[in-house]
């Protein structure tokens, strides 16, 4: 039974197989030559966004013949520059300074009393009110200035003390013991505050571990067996060698205070991820602990579950440590942050034990000799440790490895790899643990409340936006957005904020989460309230993100949760932090301030602020208030204008406030004022013109440099007349501090002065007598090369005044320092002496001077050792262009030095010389010097051996600066020697020499073909179709020129063989390009040279040639616009047979090409032959590839304007009523392309449509008959 | 819609076509691409001021008086819409 039962499977097998390869699609291999198709790409885009191109000049000229963009800009894809755009991710706290870190110090408050909810209503005690918060501000401060006091006082006491000591003798002791105390006292001091705080506040305690400040700084980072040292041993006993304990941690057990332990802590963050942990000092201290098992310490003691630092700093107390380096599954520190710095502290901890373990009797006696030693019984006492900790870290190692064991297996252990997440989730870094851990316990979800589940839910959500994949991310950020309102505004942003102050952020991360917090910020409108204070301290640090893109984000979240919160409760929330202590939350809490203003409107505002900055209660606020003003104007630039007024008499008074930063940020915010309104608005600043002009004369410092920048934004916008009358108030003041010593007051005068000179009442001569002299004895000395900023600051300065008084005063000034002994300042005068002879020529210098600039010019050049910029190759090249006939004399030396400098022995020398060549070309012919060029031309053209590509490049170009300014005739080396040591230079694949090369042989091609055989062309024809891939685009635009003048030059009929068997090359970028350069030969050529080979090889049975064939057709018409209806005829048929083809990309370019004869022959009468192609279009229209499609519909537009709108839409009119919806879907794709590209046309060809019984569908207008 | 053609050049074609307000969907019935059909026609009726003048001839009424018609029956150029049968 069975082997029949096989027997008859099999047979069936055979039959099935028979019947499968019947019907399956067999490819005819005569016709697509049994190549591969899986290697075609089955269609090819059509459009692509163009990327904007630099014109370069030879390229300009050049280009009689183009190519379509596309195909120009397509580019290889090169491996060298795969992950150009992709960054690694990188944490955020890695680039940030320490002043931005210090977001990290800010506290997440609890969520607010939102007074529009509650209406009328008194709120609840345990609700946070407005008040509350204003008045721990105020105790914050209050405490703030206390401990300053203190401070101060011991000092003083301190110092006191230093005096009395050194007097007594007994110095050193003295000053040591009060310093130590001192210590201690602060530290009680804190926590008498925090106790007072507490009592204040009446059941809120958030913010006690925060309210010992002194705490993080003084003991920032406590290493194991720091803190010991930190205690003074008060009659402890000495434990250390019963129990010889990793980290030697017993110490701090003897503290006699509890308040070192949370000391201990490093700085504040901690504290703020979670506010629970309670300073309490633990009755149970005096107890030993350490032959306990760690394990039970945990819950055991009330110390260790009462103060949060246990666990948070394992690098303190050993019990972390222990616990760590066998993570159990449950157990992953879900309790506290674990920032890197702990990790990694953590594995040397655990490497430092791993080496420190007790030696084994083995290992002894594998280290000792056998005889001479005794082995000693261990003492009745000895008690073995059984410590269970450190039973796990004393791994057993087999003999010989010391340090190394191959480690017992250990189901239960996680080893590096995460636990994976259960129900799909994405996997967890270490740091989320503490804030995703809990999904981990897979308890049954049945179990939990309903709030429990919604956590849940919120935090699997979250993850997956998190660490998801793109798909998971979207779908989870889909749901939290629909959800938001169910989820409610607490439980969201309890979850979300903890992890954007999470320290291990990374961009992306962050990212993420700020999109999360803005789509539901949408959502949540009037929910946010309570919270907003909340959103603003993580969000804020955005604003001040060195990355752009992050500071947009943090903009745009700003503005959204004001519009969804209102200016009041905006407002409620941010007013306490305008004087808060913290100037890091001042400055934040500002810039905020200006994008709620920007989204609500400054008016709104402008009562709020107005009150801010006349705060007499404290400086900070209108310190803030002022800086508001200044962040505005920065932010929303113009826009200031119609409220400039009220914004300059809202902070005018800060000019003589008694705070000197107050005035400082004044002027600050005046400048900022003044340089948005530039250049309207001098009237708003009447009011200001007095107190600034006053206040120059009796400040000092930084207050008076904010002060000159405030003027120096403001005169620009004044008359002139006032202009010149306050620029000579203001000029002394300026000259007085050209000696200033500060580099930002440097900075900040030279930017005055170039404000003040280009002001338009500034005359030349005030400037000449007045300026000119100190500004020189000043400023144009060395030091100030050294600087980059000041260098720019310098350089665009005295090109100001230049604009002013004229090149002769300034270039005569500096000339002579052309020769200073001091490179960068020889580059400075340089770049100075280009920009202005460029902007004002060189018709002011005279003899005298022409010949000391020459002199200074060529030194500057010669003795140069390095010069990236190449400043004094620019510098060089413009003063002899600018000079122009005057350089006559000076060429033969120029030149000489040129030679001299082509022959060097460095390559960067060599590549300079040839460059300044290409920069003078033009001079020299001015100068009639043609024999020079012609024998600097012989001697580049020795040098073409040359083997740095970057030399060669430019050898090359001043080759072709030299042959496009002498001509083709006069050239020496003749043409025909030139072209020939070209060819082969060709070949070399480096971009510069690439592009001058083609460029040089481009230009030949076109002016001098005649000078060189037909042969040597089709060889470079040849060398040319490699260059048609290059990976610049003008290269390759270079190439597909030069193909054209080949062709013109030597006819049509090689070179087309050539491209045309180059059809059948594999390559699809080197078929592309090839078929761009058969249809320009054919433009250049006339059509008829081209169309019959082309058309012929449509009969070559194989895919690439035919669609390649196809493709110039469509480049070919293209090109040749209206000059295509004499052969719309000729190619009718072969079209026809491509749109019917069966391969897609035949009928895919044949529509292209249909596109482009039909736009070119519109109005010309070819009607009757496209509506037969038409007719072969159409059927496509159902077609799904998108680049199918895209081709389908734009013939079917070509047609729209070759036909008329009227013909198409009666095609159109047959489908859209159709019963199949797919079928309408297509039509009436159409149908609305058709009426939005001529909506008028349609009119009058619309079908009569009957009327029903209410209503009139006819037109009875056009019946009308007269 | 296949989810690949969501977001090609497609996709946003349509989308671009949406925008204008005599464009059409699937979904069109008779009566709203007539009412569009009617607009259109009274635009360029208007907008065109030779068949404007043409129109005043025939109908023997003036130039601004047409113009005026016109845009008035602009407004519901085909009566009110019929009861939706599907609903």
């Amino acid at each position: 039974m069975d082997p029949e039962i096989a027997k008859t499977q099999e047979e069936r097998k055979r039959i099935e197989q028979e019947l499968a390869s019947l019907t399956k699609i067999t490819f005819d291999t005569d016709l697509y030559g049994g190549s591969d198709r899986d290697g075609y790409v089955t269609s090819i885009p059509v459009n692509e966004d163009e990327e904007p191109e630099p014109d370069n000049e030879v390229a300009r000229k050049l280009a009689s013949y183009t190519a379509p963009k596309s195909l120009l800009k397509e580019i290889p894809r090169g491996g060298d520059d795969e992950d150009a755009g992709f960054k690694r991710p990188s944490k955020i706290i890695d680039r940030e300074d320490d002043y931005r870190r210090r977001r990290l110090n800010r506290v997440i408050s609890p969520e607010r009393h939102d007074a529009f909810a509650s209406g009328e209503k008194t709120p609840d005690a345990s609700v946070r009110t407005y008040a509350d918060v204003m008045r721990e501000e105020a105790l914050k401060r209050e405490k703030e200035d206390t401990l300053r006091a203190i401070a101060k006082k011991k000092k003083e006491e301190e110092e006191a003390a230093k005096e009395g000591g050194g007097a007594a003798g007994s110095a050193p002791a003295a000053a040591a013991a009060p310093k130590r105390r001192n210590r201690w006292d602060q530290s009680q001091d804190n926590e008498n505050a925090a106790a007072a705080a507490k009592k204040a506040k009446t059941g809120s305690d958030w913010d006690l571990p925060d309210a010992t400040p002194g705490i993080g700084r003084w003991d920032a980072t406590p290493t194991p067996g720091r803190i010991g040292d930190a205690t003074p041993s008060v009659g402890r006993r000495n434990r250390w060698d019963e129990t010889p304990t990793p980290g030697r941690l017993a110490d701090s057990d003897a503290t006699p205070a509890g308040a070192v332990t949370p000391g201990a802590t490093p700085a504040g963050v901690t504290w703020d991820a979670t506010p629970k942990g309670l300073v309490t000092p633990t009755p149970k201290r005096q107890r030993s602990r350490w032959d306990e098992t760690p394990a039970t310490m945990g819950s055991a003691t009330p110390m260790a579950g009462a103060t949060p630092a246990a666990a948070y700093t394992p690098g303190v107390t050993p019990v972390g440590a222990s616990d760590l380096a066998t993570p159990t599954p449950g157990a992953i520190n879900l309790r506290g942050a674990i920032t890197p710095e702990q990790y990694n502290l953590l594995r040397w901890e655990r490497d430092i034990e791993e080496r420190n373990r007790p030696l084994t009797d083995e290992e002894l006696d594998a280290m000792f000799p056998q005889e001479g030693y005794k082995i000693l019984e261990p003492p009745a006492s000895y008690v073995p440790i059984r410590t269970p900790a450190r039973k796990l870290l004393a791994t057993p190692t087999p003999l010989g490895t010391p340090l190394y064991a191959i480690p017992e297996e250990n189901r239960g252990q996680q080893f590096d790899v995460p636990k994976e997440a259960p129900g799909g989730l994405p996997f967890m870094k270490p740091e989320d643990y503490q804030y995703f851990g809990a999904l981990l316990n897979e308890e049954e979800e049945e179990e939990l409340s309903p709030e429990e589940q919604k956590e849940r839910k919120i935090m699997k959500l979250l993850l997956k936006v998190k660490n998801g994949t793109p798909p998971q991310r979207k779908t989870a950020l889909r749901q939290l957005t629909d959800k938001a309102r169910e989820f409610g505004a607490g439980p969201l942003f309890n979850r979300i904020l903890p992890l954007l102050m999470q320290p291990t952020l990374e961009d992306q991360e962050r990212h993420l989460l700020v999109k999360v917090i803005d789509r539901i910020l949408y959502k949540l409108d009037e929910l946010v309230r309570p919270y907003v204070h909340k959103i603003l301290v993580v969000i804020e640090p955005l604003l001040i993100d060195e990355d752009y893109y992050a500071r947009v984000e943090g903009r745009e979240i700003i503005s959204n949760l004001s519009k969804a919160a209102g200016l009041a409760t905006m407002i409620a929330a941010m007013r306490p932090d305008i004087d808060n202590i913290d100037e890091y939350v001042r400055n934040t809490t500002a810039r905020a301030f200006s994008v709620v203003a920007s989204a609500l409107g400054i008016p709104a505002l402008l009562p709020f602020l107005k009150a801010v900055c006349q705060s007499k209660k404290s400086w900070q606020a209108r310190h803030t208030g002022i800086k508001i003003v200044q962040q505005i104007a920065i932010l929303i630039g113009c826009a200031v204008l119609p409220h400039l007024r009220s914004l300059v008499e809202i902070i005018e008074h800060g000019l003589n406030d008694e705070n000197q930063k107050v005035r400082t940020i004044t002027a600050l915010s005046l400048a900022a004022l003044a340089e948005a309104a530039a250049p309207y608005g001098i009237e708003s600043f009447d009011s200001v013109l007095k107190p600034l002009w006053k206040g120059i004369r009796s400040h000092r410092g930084k207050v008076l440099a904010a002060f000159l920048k405030a003027i120096g934004f403001i005169i620009p916008l004044m008359d002139a007349l006032y202009a010149s009358y306050y620029t000579k108030e203001v000029m002394f003041i300026l000259i007085r501090e050209f000696q200033s010593p500060d580099e930002e007051m440097k900075k900040i005068v030279l930017k005055v002065v170039k404000q003040c000179v280009s002001t338009e009442g500034v005359e030349a001569d005030y400037i000449r007598s007045d300026i000119l002299p100190e500004f020189f004895r000043n400023f144009w000395v060395r030091r100030m090369a050294l600087d980059r900023r000041n260098y720019k600051q310098l350089v665009d300065t005295t090109v100001e005044i230049a604009n002013k008084v004229g090149v002769k005063d300034i270039v005569g000034r500096i000339v002579e320092d052309l020769k200073d002994e001091s490179e960068p300042y020889r580059r400075m005068v340089m770049e100075t002496i280009e920009k202005v002879v460029s902007n004002l020529g060189a018709s002011d210098i005279d003899a005298r001077l022409e010949e000391l600039l020459i002199d200074g010019i060529l030194y500057a050049f010669q003795e140069q050792t390095s010069d990236d910029a190449n400043v004094m190759l620019n510098g060089f090249g413009a003063v002899v262009n600018s000079l122009g006939q005057r350089v006559k004399p000076y060429l033969p030396q120029i030149c000489g030095t040129i030679k001299w400098r082509l022959n060097n022995k460095s390559a960067k020398v060599r590549q300079q010389a040839a460059d300044l060549i290409s920069r003078i070309a033009v001079v020299m012919k001015q100068c009639h010097e043609e024999q020079l060029m012609g024998h600097l031309g012989v001697v580049l053209y020795e040098y073409l051996g040359e083997e740095y590509p970057e030399v060669l490049g430019s050898i090359l170009g001043a080759l072709k600066a030299i042959v496009n300014v002498i001509g083709m005739t006069k050239m020496t080396p003749p043409i025909k020697d030139l072209l020939p040591r070209l060819t082969p230079i060709l070949k070399n694949r480096h971009e510069k020499v690439q592009e001058n090369c083609i460029d040089l042989v481009g230009r030949i091609a076109d002016r001098g073909a005649e000078f060189v055989p037909a042969r040597e062309w089709m060889r470079i024809c040849f060398e040319l179709l490699e260059m048609l891939k290059a990976h610049k685009k003008g290269i390759r635009r270079a190439t597909v020129n030069t193909f054209g003048y080949i062709a013109k030059a030597i006819g049509p009929q090689d070179v087309l063989a050539t491209l045309l068997n180059n059809l059948k090359v594999q390559e699809r970028q080197n078929r592309v390009c090839t078929t761009v350069a058969i249809a320009i030969v054919a433009e250049t050529c006339s059509p008829f040279t081209v169309l019959p080979a082309l058309m012929n090889e449509y009969r070559v049975p194989e895919l690439n040639v035919q669609n390649g064939v196809l493709k110039s057709l469509s480049f070919l018409f293209e090109y040749i616009g209206e000059m295509g209806k004499d052969y719309i005829y000729a190619v009718t048929p072969l079209l026809e047979d491509a749109l019917m083809d069966r391969d897609l990309v035949h009928r895919q370019t044949a529509a292209s090409a249909v596109k482009h004869m039909a736009l070119g022959v519109a109005g010309l009468g070819c009607e009757d032959a496209l509506v037969h192609l038409l007719n072969y279009v159409w059927p496509n229209i159902f077609e799904t590839s998108p680049h199918v499609i895209n081709a389908v519909m734009e013939a079917i537009e070509g047609m729209r304007v070759a036909l008329g709108a009227a013909v198409v839409l009666n095609y159109c009119l047959q489908g859209l009523f159709h019963p199949a919806r797919k079928v309408r879907e297509v039509y009436w794709k159409i149908y609305n392309s058709l009426y939005i590209g001529s909506q008028d046309a349609l009119v009058a060809a619309y079908p009569i449509l009957e009327d029903e019984h209410n209503n009139v569908y006819s037109r009875p207008e056009l019946m009308m008959f007269v | 819609m296949q989810a690949s053609d969501r977001f090609n050049i497609n996709s946003q074609l349509e989308h671009l076509q949406a925008k204008y307000v005599g464009t059409g969907h699937a979904d069109l019935n008779r009566f709203e691409w007539a009412v569009n059909i009617q607009r259109d026609s009274y635009a360029s009726y208007i907008g065109h001021y030779p068949i404007l003048a043409y129109f005043a001839v025939a109908e023997n009424e003036s130039i601004g008086r047409e113009r005026y018609n016109f845009m008035q029956k602009m407004l519901l150029p085909c009566g009110l819409p019929p009861d939706r049968e599907d609903d």
